[in-house]
C-alpha cells in the first residue's frame, strides 16, 4: 500500500494547529502585558484555515489512505466551524481579561478543538473519526473547568467530562462492533459490505452503539441531561463556542456515518430516529418554557434544535444533507449572536442571566436589545431571518422524502418556542429598567460579533439562495 | 475458545463499568468503570481481529490506549481542581447546577 501523505487535504486543519503552537509559545515567551496579542494570533490561523479550506473547494481531495477527504461536505462544515471559532474567539478578547482567565491557554484550548472539529467532519474512517472526537472533547472538558475559582464552572467542567468520557465509550464500542460485523473501519468499504452480504445483526449492534454515543455529543434525548448544567455552569463565551461548533462538528460526522456508511440499515434507523426527533424537539422546547436563565433557558433551545436538525437526517439524499448543513450555519450565526448579546450586556464580571436582569435594556441599549430581538425571533423561526428558511428547507426535504407528519410536528414545535423566545424581548421593551444600565459600555469587538451575526441572519434569511446551491453541492458522494 | 467468548466477556466488562458510573456517587470510582468500559472495547477489537485474521483491530486498541492516557490526565486535573474548592468530590453534593 502506498502512502499517500496528501498533506494539501488536512491543510485547514495543519493552519490552526501551527497557530495553537505559536500561541502555546507566546504564553510562555511573552510578558503577560502582551498576552492579549495571543487572541489576535488565533484570529489569523483560523481566517488563514477558511481562506484555505475556501480554495480547496471544488477538487475533492483525499489523503491518508481515504480516510480523510476534502469534499463540499467536509469544507462547507469546515467553514462554518471556523466561522463559528472566530466568532467565539472575538468575543473571548474582553471576555478573558475581564473574568482573569489565562490568556494564552484558553485561546490554545479553543484552537485545540477546532483541529479536532476539522478531523471530525472530514474524517471517512471510523477510528479517525473517534481520535478527532477526542481532540475536540478533551480541550472543551479543560474550557468548561476553565473559571478555576468558580465552583459552578467546575461542576460544569466534571459533568461534561464524565458524560463525554461515558459516551465516548459507547461510540467506541460501536465502533469496535462494526468492524466485527465488517472487517473495516472505513466508511465507505462499511457500506459496500453491508451491500453485498446477508443483514449483520454485530453491525446492527454497532450501529446502535454509534448512535448512542453521537446522541449524547450532539444532546438528543433521551441523552441530553448534562446539556443544561454543563452550558450554565461553563464560562459564557466557552458556552457560546460549544453550543455551535461542536454541534456543526458532530452532526457532520453523525451525517456522514449514518448516510455514507449505513444507507443499507436505513430501514433499522430511520423510524427510531424520526422518533427520537419529535422526543427531542418537544422536551426541548417544553423544558426551555419553564427556565427563567437565560442561559438555561439556550441550552435547552439548543437542544431542541438538534431535534430539528434530526429531521433532516431522516430525510436523508441531498435535500436532509443541503438543508441540514445551510441550518447548521444559520444556527451558529444565531445562537453566537444570542450569547454575544448576553456578553454584551454584562457588566465587567457580573452577567445579566435572569430573565428579569432584561427588564428595560431597550431604553439603555437599544441597538443590542434589538440585535438580540432579531436573533431570538430568528431562532424562534420568524420570517425573513435565516431560522425561518433553514426550518423552511428541512421541512420541506421531510416533505418531499414522505415524512410529512414529522415536519407537522416540527412546525408545531416552532409555535411552543416562540413564546418563550419572546419572554426576553417582552421584558427588554414593555418592562421599565431597574436601573444600574448607563455605565455599561459595549465592548468594540462584541458589537462587531452582533453586527455580523445580525447581517449574516438577515442575509441568509433574505437571500437563502445562494448558499443553498453551495449546501446542497455539499451533498456526500 | 471461538470470537463469541471474547465478545461475551468484553459485553460483561462493558455493563459492569457502564453500571458503574450510572450507580457509584464518588468521581474517582466513575472514572475507573468509564476506562474498565474503554478495557471492554479494547478486548472486542482483539477478538474481532483475531476472528477476521485482520491485524487492524490490534493496532486500534494502542490508540484507544494512548486517548485513554489523555482522558486520565485531563480527568484527574478537574477531580483535583474540584477537591481543592469544595473539599469533597461525592457527585452528590456537587449539585449547584439544576433545574
Amino acid at each position: 500500500m502506498n502512502l499517500d501523505l496528501n498533506l494539501q487535504v488536512i491543510a485547514p486543519a495543519l493552519i490552526v494547529a501551527l497557530s495553537l503552537l505559536l500561541v502555546l509559545l507566546g504564553e510562555v515567551f511573552l510578558p503577560a502585558s502582551q498576552r492579549r496579542w495571543l487572541g489576535y494570533l488565533a484570529l489569523i490561523g483560523l481566517l488563514g484555515a477558511a481562506v484555505v479550506a475556501a480554495m480547496l473547494w471544488g477538487a475533492n481531495l483525499s489523503g491518508f489512505g481515504k480516510m480523510v477527504v476534502a469534499d463540499a461536505f467536509g469544507l462547507f462544515l469546515t467553514l462554518i466551524i471556523l466561522l463559528g471559532a472566530a466568532l467565539s474567539v472575538l468575543l473571548a478578547f474582553d471576555f478573558v481579561r475581564a473574568h482573569q482567565l489565562d490568556t494564552g491557554e484558553f485561546f490554545a484550548l479553543v484552537l485545540s478543538a477546532v483541529v479536532g472539529m476539522i478531523g471530525m467532519v472530514t474524517a471517512t474512517d471510523l477510528i479517525v473519526i473517534f481520535l478527532a472526537l477526542e481532540l475536540l472533547s478533551l480541550p472543551l472538558y479543560v474550557l468548561a473547568a476553565f473559571k478555576r475559582a468558580d465552583k459552578r464552572s467546575l461542576e460544569a467542567g466534571l459533568k461534561y467530562f464524565l458524560l463525554g468520557a461515558f459516551a465516548s465509550a459507547f461510540f467506541l464500542y460501536g465502533i469496535a462492533f462494526v468492524f466485527g460485523g465488517t472487517g473495516t473501519t472505513n466508511l465507505g468499504r462499511i457500506a459496500a459490505v453491508l451491500g453485498a452480504s446477508p443483514r449483520s445483526d454485530v453491525a446492527l449492534v454497532g450501529m446502535g452503539l454509534l448512535g448512542v454515543g453521537f446522541a449524547f455529543k450532539v444532546a438528543l434525548v433521551p441523552f441530553h441531561w448534562w446539556t443544561p448544567d454543563v452550558y450554565e455552569g461553563a464560562p459564557t463565551v466557552v458556552t457560546a463556542f460549544m453550543s455551535v461548533a461542536v454541534k456543526a462538528a458532530a452532526f457532520g460526522a453523525f451525517f456522514r456515518v449514518f448516510l455514507v456508511a449505513l444507507p443499507e440499515l436505513a430501514a433499522d434507523w430511520r423510524a427510531l430516529l424520526a422518533v427520537i426527533a419529535v422526543l427531542t424537539m418537544t422536551l426541548g422546547n417544553v423544558a426551555a418554557l419553564l427556565q427563567s436563565n437565560v442561559k438555561r433557558m439556550l441550552a435547552y433551545s439548543s437542544i431542541a434544535h438538534a431535534g430539528y436538525i434530526l429531521i433532516a437526517l431522516v430525510a436523508m439524499g441531498v435535500n436532509g444533507a443541503g438543508s441540514a448543513l445551510f441550518y447548521l450555519l444559520a444556527y451558529t450565526l444565531t445562537n453566537l449572536g444570542a450569547f454575544g448579546a448576553v456578553i454584551a450586556l454584562s457588566d465587567g464580571t457580573r452577567e445579566r442571566l435572569e430573565l428579569n436582569d432584561f427588564a428595560g435594556v431597550a431604553k439603555a441599549q437599544p441597538l443590542v436589545a434589538a440585535a438580540l430581538t432579531i436573533l431570538l425571533l430568528s431562532l424562534a423561526g420568524f420570517p425573513p431571518f435565516a431560522g425561518f428558511t433553514g426550518k423552511f428547507f428541512i421541512f420541506g426535504a421531510a416533505v418531499e422524502s414522505g415524512w410529512a407528519w414529522l415536519a407537522v410536528i416540527g412546525v408545531l414545535n416552532s409555535l411552543i418556542s416562540a413564546y418563550f423566545y419572546l419572554r426576553p424581548v417582552v421584558q427588554m421593551y414593555m418592562v421599565e429598567p431597574a436601573g444600574g444600565w448607563n455605565r455599561l459600555r459595549v465592548a468594540p469587538f462584541v458589537a462587531f460579533v452582533l453586527a455580523i451575526a445580525v447581517i449574516g441572519v438577515l442575509a441568509l434569511g433574505i437571500v437563502p439562495a445562494p448558499v443553498i446551491a453551495l449546501a446542497s453541492g455539499g451533498f456526500l458522494k | 475458545m471461538t470470537v463469541h467468548h471474547f465478545i461475551i466477556l468484553s459485553a460483561i466488562l462493558f455493563s459492569i463499568g457502564a453500571v458503574g458510573v450510572l450507580l457509584r456517587r464518588n468521581p474517582l470510582i466513575m472514572f475507573m468503570s468509564i476506562e474498565l468500559m474503554l478495557n471492554a472495547v479494547n478486548l472486542a477489537f482483539v477478538g474481532f481481529s483475531r476472528f477476521l485474521q485482520l491485524v487492524d483491530g490490534q493496532v486500534f486498541v494502542f490508540l484507544i490506549l494512548t486517548v485513554a492516557a489523555a482522558e486520565v490526565a485531563v480527568g484527574l486535573a478537574i477531580i483535583v481542581a474540584i477537591f481543592r474548592a469544595r473539599d469533597s468530590v461525592d457527585v452528590d453534593e456537587v449539585s449547584d447546577l439544576k433545574g
